[in-house]
């Protein structure tokens, strides 16, 4: 079934970005499931939809081929990020409401620009979806830097990252810098979200980030091992997903995501079947 | 009297437009193993806040260390734990050794990593709060006492020369409770770590003490155990603001 995959230039470099974020979405999932940012990650990922319409306008209207719609995207995804944690600190007591503001911001910029780029087209079908053949070499190289530089810093920052996450005042109290580490894990974010969307597409981006990460959290042991755990999930969700929307020719954010959650589903009812399997034992031994 | 590891001078704080603090002058010596006590809302936790910096006073002036804390750097020589400590998120998963590790994280500083010496480290403060059994399970799944007491152990971790805790033994049994003190009177003398205590539990507060201050609003009394055993029911109520009835604790 892998042959394909191995054989063609276009789905190999494909089946290579998707093993990379398969590691990045569930890694920065983690620190965003459990700091409850969860709908960051969805507002985040509409504004890079504006940026990657944009990107297509400006590739389709005045011929600018250097500004490829990975990287508006990506440009769109840091703004937007810094912009959230400028309202963040504005309604500091109602912090969720830059999510709303946000997102729609991110869906009325991208129908301007889809409309000035004349409308939709497949091109624009494969970033809501993502997409099996989208992926160029040039996507997979900067795919693949972002992948490092992301996986160097969470490596570098790991200690304060979690600090942070598990307690924001202790952080502070004991002299971490909370807001500039924070500003670093959203922009990281920002980043992780734009290299993703080629595979799982904008709609279903979020979902890689934090079903895998869903699952994981109910049967692990420590936070590090949730990591680890979350990683291997989104592997799988990333390998099964890719080949079967390859070969039933479904765009691949939608059999990853549905991959992702029957791991969920079997993650719930392994843990209920161990927590039954206990009780069981324990009224035996009454 | 030893040098002063807190001083405070005419403090005054508010929120928004609720004053808290007014003129509060507070001095921590060194070595001090000192209770603060006071009426629910008599603003504790928030002197507490201005001495972590987690706020600024409206007037006045804070030193630690002997620096004002403007300028103060030395944030691991203080170890805090909060009086929300246990309203974390229940369901993060963390285990306790990797709880205990956050009070490492700011002292090893950026850019590094644990080493060996930091593990067995935090091993052993782990091993202090007697929760060594319990190293590798998930914090949440523990009961309220002993999360309490991985809390204190992350406090601890960072060999902090002044302990700030914040009602640390709510929810926490009367044995354990006594070990606690017990714990921290040790950690007082032998290990000379200064203390700041914020309970309402009088009674076993006062044998282990060296110091007692009572804040409501402002700072009604600021003497030794004997001291405050020698005020009067009316001298307490004012501090309270209504009548109360001394709880004497004999054992
Ligand atoms: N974030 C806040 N915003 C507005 N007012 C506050 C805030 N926090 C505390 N207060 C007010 O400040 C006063 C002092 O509160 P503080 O928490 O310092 O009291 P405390 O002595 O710690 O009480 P307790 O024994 O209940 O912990 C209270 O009247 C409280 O209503
Ligand atoms: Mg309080």
């Amino acid at each position: 079934m892998l042959a394909d995959f191995l054989e063609f230039d276009f789905l190999r470099n494909t089946f290579l970005t998707g093993l990379l974020i398969g590691v990045i979405a569930p890694l920065l999932g983690t620190f965003i499931v459990v700091r409850r940012l969860s709908l960051i990650a969805d507002a985040l990922s509409h504004v890079t939809l504006a940026g990657i319409a944009f990107g297509l306008f400006v590739e389709k209207k005045f011929a600018i081929t250097f500004i490829t719609p990975l990287y508006s995207g990506m440009f769109f995804s840091v703004m937007g990020s810094i912009f959230i944690e400028k309202l963040r600190s504005v309604y500091k007591s109602y912090q969720e409401i830059a999510i709303p503001i946000i997102l729609s911001g991110g869906v009325g910029l991208s129908v301007i620009f889809i409309a000035l780029a004349d409308g939709f087209n497949t091109e624009l079908f494969n970033y809501l979806f993502g997409s099996v053949s989208a992926v160029s070499r040039n996507d997979f190289l900067s795919i693949l830097g972002i992948s490092v530089f992301i996986a160097i810093i969470i490596t570098l920052f790991y200690k304060e990252l979690f600090t942070l996450s598990f307690d924001e005042e202790h952080a502070r109290v004991s002299g971490i810098h909370a807001k500039r580490i924070h500003f670093l894990f959203i922009v990281l974010t920002a980043l992780v979200i734009a290299a993703s969307i080629r595979i799982v597409g904008v709609l279903l981006v979020s979902a890689l980030m934090t079903l895998p990460v869903a699952a994981s959290m109910r049967l692990a042991k420590g936070f590090k091992q949730m990591m680890l755990l979350s990683i291997v999930f989104g592997e799988l969700a990333v390998i099964i997903g890719l080949i079967t929307g390859y070969y039933l020719s479904i765009p691949p954010g939608g059999t990853i995501v549905m991959v992702s959650i029957i791991i969920l589903l079997l993650s719930i009812s392994l843990k209920r079947f161990r927590y039954r399997t206990i009780k069981v034992r324990d009224n035996n031994e009454h | 009297m030893n040098e002063p590891v807190i001083s405070m001078k005419n403090i005054r704080y508010a929120y928004e437009n609720k004053q808290v603090l007014n003129e509060i002058d507070f001095i921590l010596p060194k070595g001090a193993f000192m209770g603060l006590i006071g009426p629910n809302g008599g603003g504790k936790t928030t002197l507490i806040k201005l001495i972590l910096g987690l706020t600024k006073p409206s007037q006045g002036s804070i030193t630690l260390f002997n620096e004002p804390i403007e300028k103060f750097k030395a944030w691991n020589k203080i170890g805090f734990v909060s009086q929300k400590s246990n309203s974390f998120n229940k369901g993060f998963p963390a285990t306790v050794y990797e709880v205990v590790s956050m009070g490492l994280t700011a002292k090893v500083g950026y850019l590094k990593f644990f080493k060996h010496k930091h593990k067995s480290k935090i091993l052993h403060a782990i091993d202090l709060v007697g929760m060594s059994e319990y190293a590798y399970e998930n914090v949440g799944n523990l009961s309220g006492g002993q999360q309490q007491r991985v809390f204190i152990a992350r406090a601890l971790v960072s060999d902090p020369e002044l302990l700030i805790l914040d009602e640390p033994t709510v929810g926490v049994d009367y044995e354990n409770v006594q070990r606690f003190y017990e714990l921290l009177r040790d950690l007082n003398k032998n290990q000379h770590i200064t203390l700041l205590l914020v309970t309402h539990d009088t009674g076993t507060m006062t044998e282990y003490a060296t110091d007692i201050a009572c804040l409501n609003r402002s700072l009604h009394f600021h003497g030794n155990p004997e001291e405050y055993k020698e005020l009067t029911e009316k001298d307490l109520s004012r501090v309270y603001g209504h009548p109360v009835n001394l709880v004497t604790h004999d054992h």
